[in-house]
């Protein structure tokens, strides 16, 4: 027991150390990339009056924006700031980034916990009807519908949905403001619906896949025998056996698509006008808002780092096996 | 790669490898993946050679907003140019977006991978680093911020999405390396005094190769549907040039009185999407010794 712990807290150890040198090259590359923009802050936010700024008025305002400085000291002055919890201010909305994700994130993480829970209940029922018969008319069947779900990508489901429903039946909660779910529960699920299950959609393909090939597995195993031959019921069987041990990698996938959850936020966010993290990225992109984009850009990687880490201990906690590898 | 078939020395039992790339094409998922392939290449090759029936980006307002008809099969647009047109020259950009990125991130993330599973030690330790930096973004992510800081075209498009896609041939590479570095006809071939170099490319590399195929299939589609999600947020291929997913964008709008705007571009996306997927699951069926039992 003593020598498995040792191997567990090495490999946290081991993991949570490669997590914090890859945070750094995330802000390193992050940093490094926006600073390639063609134009800097000033032009951006003062657009064509850029050109009748004074030398001095450009270098004062290059001083004030702490671009003056050489690059390295830019980037420590910056990450200084990070992880001291400054994240910088957005000049147009003159609110300090931190505040700002602050107020998006959780509209974020609100959809992208739906999307799993749509994800998980299309992916694993189907997965469950797909592993039952092998080979047969509704293995088939979910399998098209699995290449179909991988294949239409989100933004087309989500403005296909939007629009036909609003057409149709004139039902388009997101056309009026957004409302948090602390301030109006009822108007913030149904804003929530559309998004959430197009992002659903989007993930049930990989978590049907993962649940079919694992039950399929888990048959296979001596142990599912034994409890045949000892008479358990095949309900029982399935269930308390099979489909138990079946969704340890079930949830380790889920874990996993949190990244790509993030990325089909970006877009359902802006489709649905939900004012999550990604519209945020998105906004300070066609702002050229370097200090939004840099710090959420950061964060929303620090996020999908942390979970990814969580995702992996967390498997080696639930599954004895993996830890002896 | 294509089994040599003589079909005169053993006419009743076909070798397994043929027999093996028929059971994977001559299905119903292949043969669909064949022919929708089919279909979008000849659109994208009528777009190249210039023998589309309009000009894509001729605008006629006269005839803006017409339904499909004999004259304009999909329909025009609000600016009075064919859908149709739009559509197959749209397909050729996502084809050429995606080959020129997937070339470029295979050949990048091939090499990376083969060096590191095959010098291990700091090259290793170097590579792991950079793919897991680069695997730390979400990807649309990534290929968008990359794709908004360059200037706008289709090839600074490619580049983003290249970028995305290294991590994952480097890995992809990476691990059958691994075990193909000490199987025993590279350590014969070492053995007998050949190069490092020689040994990698002549024995490890092609042996490696059904993988890398069925990998490159796949980051085909992948791609296409990273520059249409790109170009729908309005960081893709820029305008006037034709791209499904800034077509899909316009539509969003019209949909009430033009619904043909956002039916064609989508089902000529879903079509690529889907052709691929089909062709390289089949290609992994017959390529990938991994696939087995699935």
């Amino acid at each position: 027991m003593g020598r498995l712990r040792a191997v567990l807290g090495h490999t946290a150890v081991r993991r949570l150390g490669e997590a914090l040198v890859t945070l750094v090259g995330v802000s390193l590359l992050t940093f490094v990339v926006l600073r390639v923009v063609p134009g800097d802050q000033i032009t951006a936010s003062y657009g064509i009056a850029a050109g009748e700024l004074s030398p001095e008025q450009i270098a004062s305002l290059r001083e004030y924006y702490g671009i003056d400085q050489p690059w390295p000291v830019q980037y420590l002055g910056w990450l200084g700031g990070v992880v001291t919890g400054n994240l910088g201010v957005s000049t147009t909305s003159g609110l300090s980034v931190a505040a700002l994700t602050a107020q998006a994130l959780p509209n974020t993480v609100e959809l992208a916990v739906l999307a799993i829970l749509v994800g998980l209940a299309l992916g694993v029922p189907g997965g469950m009807l797909a592993a039952s018969r092998p080979g047969a008319a509704r293995d088939g069947g979910t399998q098209v519908a699995s290449l179909l779900s991988l294949s239409v990508p989100s933004f087309l489901l989500a403005t296909a949905v939007a629009t036909f429903l609003a057409n149709q039946l004139g039902w388009y909660p997101n056309g009026e403001g957004y409302r948090t779910l602390a301030e109006d529960p009822w108007l913030n699920l149904q804003q929530m619906v559309l998004p959430a299950a197009v992002l659903g959609i989007s993930i049930a393909s990989p978590v049907l896949q993962t649940t079919r090939t694992a039950i399929l597995g888990v048959r296979a195993e001596d142990f599912v025998r034994t409890a045949q031959a000892k008479g358990v019921p095949p309900g029982r069987l399935q269930v308390r056996h099979v489909l138990r041990n079946a969704l340890i990698p079930v949830v380790t996938m889920t874990g996993l698509q949190f990244g790509f959850l993030l990325s089909g936020a970006l877009v359902a966010e802006q489709i649905f006008a939900i004012p999550g993290i990604g519209r945020q990225t998105l906004l300070g992109l066609q702002q050229k808002e370097y200090a939004v984009v840099q710090s959420t850009v950061l964060v929303i990687a620090a996020m999908f780092v942390l979970v990814n880490l969580l995702t992996d201990v967390l498997y080696r906690v639930v599954d004895p096996r993996v830890r002896l590898r | 790669m294509s089994a040599t078939e003589t079909g005169l020395e053993a006419p009743a039992e076909p070798t397994g490898r043929t027999r093996a790339w028929r059971s994977a094409f001559l299905t119903p998922a292949g043969v669909t993946g064949v022919a929708l392939m089919t279909v979008v290449l000849v659109l994208a090759a009528l777009s190249a050679l210039g023998l589309l029936p309009h000009d894509p980006a001729a605008q006629d307002v006269g005839r803006s907003l017409l339904g499909p008809s004999g004259d304009a099969w999909f329909g025009t647009d609000q600016f009075g140019r064919d859908v149709f047109s739009r559509v197959a020259s749209g397909l050729a950009n996502s084809l050429r977006v995606a080959a020129v990125s997937v070339a470029v991130s295979a050949a990048v993330g091939i090499t990376l991978g083969v060096l590191a599973g095959y010098l291990q030690g700091v090259v290793d330790r170097l590579v792991g680093v950079v793919t897991n930096v680069l695997f730390a973004f979400p990807s649309l992510l990534l290929a968008l911020a990359l794709a908004a800081t360059l200037s706008r075209s289709w090839v600074t498009v490619s580049v983003a999405i290249a970028v995305v896609y290294v991590p994952i041939f480097a890995r992809v590479a990476r691990g059958p390396v691994l075990s193909l570095r000490t199987a025993d006809y590279v350590l014969a071939a070492q053995a007998v005094g050949r190069s490092r170099l020689s040994t990698l490319v002549e024995h490890v590399v092609p042996n490696m190769a059904g993988i890398l195929v069925v990998q490159t299939t796949l980051s085909l589609s992948w791609a296409i549907l990273t520059e249409a999600s790109l170009s729908f947020l309005g960081f893709g291929t820029p305008p006037p040039a034709a791209s499904l997913g800034g077509m899909v964008y316009d539509a969003q709008a019209l949909t009430s009185v033009a619904p043909w705007l956002l039916v064609f571009p989508g089902v000529g996306l879903v079509v690529a999407v889907i052709g691929l997927n089909l062709i390289g699951d089949a290609l992994r069926s017959v390529l990938d010794p991994r696939a087995g039992g699935r």
